[in-house]
């Protein structure tokens, strides 16, 4: 295979971990939100770890973006 | 119709090349706005807490909103000792956040989205806490790497396992950063080309997706500069609390 096309697909390929993060992100506020129906009042108290929990796993798929960059444009 | 590469924006431009023994030491854009953001984090403190006043008015409370914050956080996370490392995580935090900040304002040049600058900051934190725990616990900072609880004939995997987490963490803190800066800034850029290219006619469409994503960015940058400082407190706090 040209070097350059399979360049691509791998950039390509390194963009699944975005259904791993989708899952993640929709688990996360999934989860507050059936838990803050269940107890509102103990959900302003936990909104922090929310934001925590999406930002750590928002940075997973920017692992894979900075992958996908690295074969594009370094290799 | 004119071609922009949307990384363009992190170019890094001489403005006052600078050579001292062989090492190129130029004034480039990113000191300037290292610079900037160090001078903006002084005059918000100094002049916003000079009137001292016991009820504080909106800007001094807004100084005083910002120190409880990080000492909340500090007494959570690391519990009393912490303390002592206060001015170390509250310059880390608002220097990542007014860095990621000043990023946000069209044509500026945003620090943190290049990954040399977080790198030194993680890999501050990580030698720090290293030095810390070795000097607080001696060599029973290893146990840190033993976990309790575990069956014996699993101990030289998971050690392993454990070992190299501890190794990546100031890859993990630094590329978090760096990746959500560039990404985010990256996004505007490539829809801002939508913007020229769509011209008035269909135009609007990704100008409105711009402003719902300056709004997302905002919110990125001030909880990307919290999770730096939170996450500093946790492996602070590994180096004084090593039971696992």
């Amino acid at each position: 295979m040209d070097a350059a096309a399979a360049k691509l697909i791998g950039a390509g390929l390194a963009t699944i971990a975005l259904a791993g993060v989708g899952v993640g992100i929709g688990q996360i506020f999934g989860s507050f939100v059936s838990g803050a129906l269940r107890n509102p009042a103990a959900a302003p108290k936990v909104f922090g770890n929310v934001l925590l929990g999406f930002a750590l796993t928002e940075a997973v798929a920017l692992y894979a973006l900075v992958i996908a960059m690295l074969l594009l444009f370094v290799f | 119709m004119e071609h922009h590469n949307p990384l363009e924006q992190f170019a890094i431009q001489r403005i006052v090349p600078l050579h001292i023994g062989g090492i190129d030491v130029s004034i480039t854009n990113s000191t300037v706005f290292m610079v900037l953001a160090i001078a903006l984090i002084t005059l918000f403190l100094t002049l916003s807490m000079r009137s001292g006043s016991l009820v504080p008015a909106r800007w001094q409370s807004m100084a005083e909103l910002s120190y409880e914050f990080i000492g909340n956080m500090i007494r959570e996370n690391v519990g009393n000792e912490g303390r002592r490392y206060f001015p170390f995580i509250f310059s880390l935090f608002m220097f990542v956040l007014f860095c990621n900040l000043l990023g946000l304002i069209p044509y500026s040049f945003t620090v943190t989205s290049h990954i040399i600058v977080t790198f030194a900051l993680a890999a501050v934190v990580f030698i720090g806490v290293t030095i810390i725990g070795f000097i607080r616990n001696g060599a029973g900072f290893l146990r840190l790497f033993v976990p309790s609880g575990v069956p014996v004939f699993l101990l030289p995997l998971i050690i392993v396992i454990e070992f190299l987490s501890y190794l990546t963490r100031p890859i993990s803190l630094s590329v978090r950063l760096f990746a959500n800066m560039m990404a985010g800034h990256t996004v505007l850029a490539v829809f801002g080309s939508f913007v020229v290219a769509l011209g008035i006619l269909a135009g609007w469409m990704p100008l409105a997706f711009i402003v719902a994503m300056i709004g997302l960015e905002l919110i990125i940058a001030i909880l990307q500069a919290y999770v730096f400082a939170i996450l500093t407190c946790i492996y602070l706090n590994d180096a004084f609390h090593v039971h696992h």
